[in-house]
């Protein structure tokens, strides 16, 4: 195992990244991009429905269903997206390239475009390799960079961070 | 003067932090860098961003919308 790239007293942090839609896609990326920018050794451990957000074209969609939090400006206003509209075909489709529009007119970054930084940043990103078998995906499917682990293998991480954090 | 300039205008968090650590790397130590930013959130990012990792802030002013910060590669 690699000991870090920096010194002894260098700060650490685990993110445990468990989702893989596309708005809960940003907060692990967006802290441990930005952790890595201020010298923290950073490691990431994807597992769930985190893990197919290492693959080389990680389809990113949001859902409007059980969400009653998410009100998109529309016209002036805030719309909020009931339930049962999620189940019409396309909806889903929709609200996910409305949210992409968004994001780009907004100067927000891109998935992507955050992971691109964190493996440039040196981030340590682990694929749980139990999840990889559950859903039966391959490390050749997956960017260059992350490494296969476990439970144990955060752990250790975890055990020597100053940040632990479950997204 | 300062030895470079970032044109972080338009970009959101946290674009403005990600370049500015990018560019650091390409201003010697002791040089100074300006960041030019339009994101509200970057005025309290800068500030910790520099008091984390050593580099000083020694500039933040704001005209026409637009934030500008002057950093010293300190860190």
């Amino acid at each position: 195992m690699t000991e870090g790239n920096g010194a002894a007293n260098q700060k650490k942090m685990t993110i445990i990244v468990t989702k893989g839609t596309l708005d809960w896609a940003y907060p692990p990326f967006i802290l441990a991009s930005t952790a890595a920018a201020m010298g923290v050794d950073t490691t990431m451990f994807f597992t769930f429905y985190g893990l197919p957000l290492l693959l080389k074209k990680p389809e990113l969609k949001i859902s409007t269903l059980g969400n009653p939090a998410m009100k998109m400006p529309m016209m002036g206003m805030h719309m909020g997206m009931p339930n049962w509209l999620s189940v019409l075909p396309g909806v889903d489709s929709m609200a996910s390239s409305m949210m992409k529009g968004m994001i780009k007119k907004k100067g927000v970054a891109s998935i992507e475009e955050l992971r691109e930084m964190a493996v440039e940043a040196d981030v340590k990103m682990i694929a749980c390799q139990m999840t990889m078998d559950l859903f039966e995906y391959k490390l050749e499917d997956m960017i260059e960079g992350p490494v296969l682990g476990g439970a144990a293998t955060w752990m250790e991480n975890a055990l020597k961070s100053d940040i632990n954090l479950y997204i | 003067m300062a030895d470079k300039t970032l044109d972080a205008k338009g970009l959101n968090c946290p674009l403005p932090i990600l370049k500015t650590k990018k560019m650091l790397n390409d201003v010697p130590r002791g040089g100074t860098l300006e960041v030019l930013a339009t994101d509200p959130g970057s005025v309290a990012d800068m500030a910790s961003f520099c008091r984390t990792t050593g580099n000083e802030l020694i500039e933040s002013t704001q005209e026409g919308g637009v934030f500008r910060f002057l950093i010293k590669h300190a860190g």
